[in-house]
């Protein structure tokens, strides 16, 4: 083989294998994105009812209007959220704040701290009332929110936000 | 009892004689100077609206939402017979808008058993089902509500402004914000009833009656600045606000008084009350103290200790936007 052909070939595999490591390091080696939302009885009895639905920070007031405020001013960088229904009874939604680092998160979860609220072993921290679970793992932000308080309401919604922690 | 025709031309008069307020329903009241005239607002209470003491369901019984109703109407219009005092609030043969709010979501928004029950009684009053709009932002603020879209002209029709679209042409008052109003409120409606429910608000202290119009605006996070004031006041101010927005039925079915505008179950608590006015200024104000009463009992801190009391309902009484009363001395508070 004349040596200029080899020559060319030898770059040619060079300028391959660089492509190659360029693209595995700008993607093969970052943790594949993830929906967090359990997909219907993921979690046993939980059906997930609508799309997800995620809205900038800049566009946080369409989904909670005035809401949106505290949650901006914490470092709030993208709001996911979708709704669930348990055993086709009882409604739920789920919102998923993506901030920008855990003190973000922290702060909003203080916010929501009461006197009723009850701590649950839950991602870095998280409390429960009879209708609701507020939790915070890393930058995120987990709210659950059930539409009827009945006597099997406080566990369903743990068992769902065990499944979301999971995924998170 | 003045019959319609009499009834709307002294509410006209009385718009001219004291402002922002219509006076629909308070014909005997226009015979009085405005310094010295009250507003009326009506505060019903069924205490068992939501079942029975200790047996409390999510939802108000469907029967006992209409009878609240038909008393709120007849203690706002001293006409005990709910079809013909329905005849004197709304004119003939206009189309009438009800605003709902159902930003809160599934759990703390304006009640579908209320907006049934009002349609009702305005077709029974002779509105034709075509001409009533039931309408909010968009599509998932009215389903939220409990409420199917519809636009069929024969019937009663639900739609959001993601279906009408807003003016091209923003309008403002006082402030620099320019806002674009929806055109259910300018192209269709001739009247509007707002239907706006009671909740604590994170920056403006309390939503209900004026600030439900933030709901009729394309951007409405661009009035939210020092706690919606005078956002809120500016928005109600604006001529196509002031003049077609006549009448509040406020639901004070359900309510939060803490963690608002969104729904916090932790914070839900059964007022079981319809507070109802022309005076959108009175109306608010009465919410405000039904709120205050409620995290005192709860041991929250009043509005004003957590930095955010409802200023804006003092400037929507002040001279330069004259929407209507704020000092307790001049409203006419009935309870029943």
């Amino acid at each position: 083989m004349p040596y200029r052909l080899m020559n060319c070939r030898k770059s040619l595999l060079v300028a391959l294998v660089g492509i190659a490591m360029v693209f595995v390091t700008a993607t093969g080696c970052r943790k594949a994105k993830v929906d967090p939302f359990p997909s219907s009885d993921t979690v046993s009895g939980w059906q997930k009812t609508s799309d997800t639905r995620v809205f900038a920070a800049r566009d946080l007031w369409q989904y909670i209007d005035g809401d949106s405020e505290q949650y901006i001013s914490a470092g709030v960088v993208t709001t996911s959220t979708s709704d669930y229904k348990f055993q086709n009874q009882l409604e739920a939604v789920v919102d998923i704040y993506t901030m920008g680092d855990a003190a973000g998160a922290t702060r909003i979860l203080s916010t929501n701290q009461t006197s009723e609220a009850k701590s649950i072993q839950l991602g870095d921290a998280g409390i429960q009332f009879a209708q609701s679970i507020i939790f915070r793992k890393g930058p995120y932000l987990v709210r659950i929110v059930a539409y009827e308080s009945t006597p099997s309401t406080p566990q369903a919604l743990l068992a769902l936000a065990h499944g979301l922690e999971a995924k998170l | 009892m003045k019959n319609r025709r009499d009834f709307l031309k002294t509410a006209a008069a009385g718009a001219v004689l004291i402002g922002s307020q219509s006076n629909l329903g308070l014909a005997e009241m226009l015979d009085n100077h405005a310094e010295t005239a009250k507003s009326k607002v009506v505060v019903a209470k069924d205490p068992a609206l939501h079942g029975p003491a200790g047996s409390t369901t999510s939802q108000p019984e469907e029967k006992r939402v209409l009878d609240l109703l038909d008393r709120a109407i007849a203690a706002y219009t001293g006409n005990n017979h709910p079809v013909e005092a329905w005849k004197h609030i709304v004119p003939s043969g206009k189309v009438i808008g009800l605003k709902v709010n159902g930003l809160g979501g599934k759990g703390i928004s304006t009640h579908a058993t209320l907006v049934l029950a009002i349609c009702e009684r305005l077709q029974q009053a002779g509105v034709k089902p075509g001409n009533i709009i039931v309408w909010d932002r968009n599509a998932r603020d009215i389903e939220a509500c409990g409420l199917t879209i519809s636009t069929d002209p024969s019937r009663v029709r639900v739609f959001g402004s993601d279906v009408s679209g807003y003016e091209d042409e923003p309008v403002s008052f006082g402030s620099a914000v320019k806002v674009k109003l929806s055109k259910i409120l300018t192209r269709q409606c001739d009247m509007v009833i707002g239907l706006p429910i009671l909740k604590d608000h994170e920056m403006a202290g309390v939503t209900f009656s004026m600030k439900n119009m933030y709901g009729v605006v394309e951007r409405p996070n661009e009035l939210h600045a020092n706690g919606c004031n005078p956002g809120v006041a500016d928005l109600n101010r604006i001529p196509t606000v002031r003049e077609k927005v006549r009448f509040t039925i406020g639901d004070a079915m359900s309510s939060v008084c803490q963690g608002g505008p969104g729904f916090h179950p932790e914070h839900l608590w059964y007022p079981n009350s319809l507070i109802i006015g022309e005076d959108r200024v009175a109306v608010d104000h009465t919410a405000w103290k039904m709120i205050e009463a409620r995290r005192a009992e709860t041991g929250l801190p009043t509005l004003e200790a957590a930095n955010r009391p409802p200023r804006y309902i003092a400037t929507a009484a002040d001279a330069d936007h004259m929407l209507g009363v704020n000092d307790p001395q001049r409203i006419h508070l009935i309870e029943v």
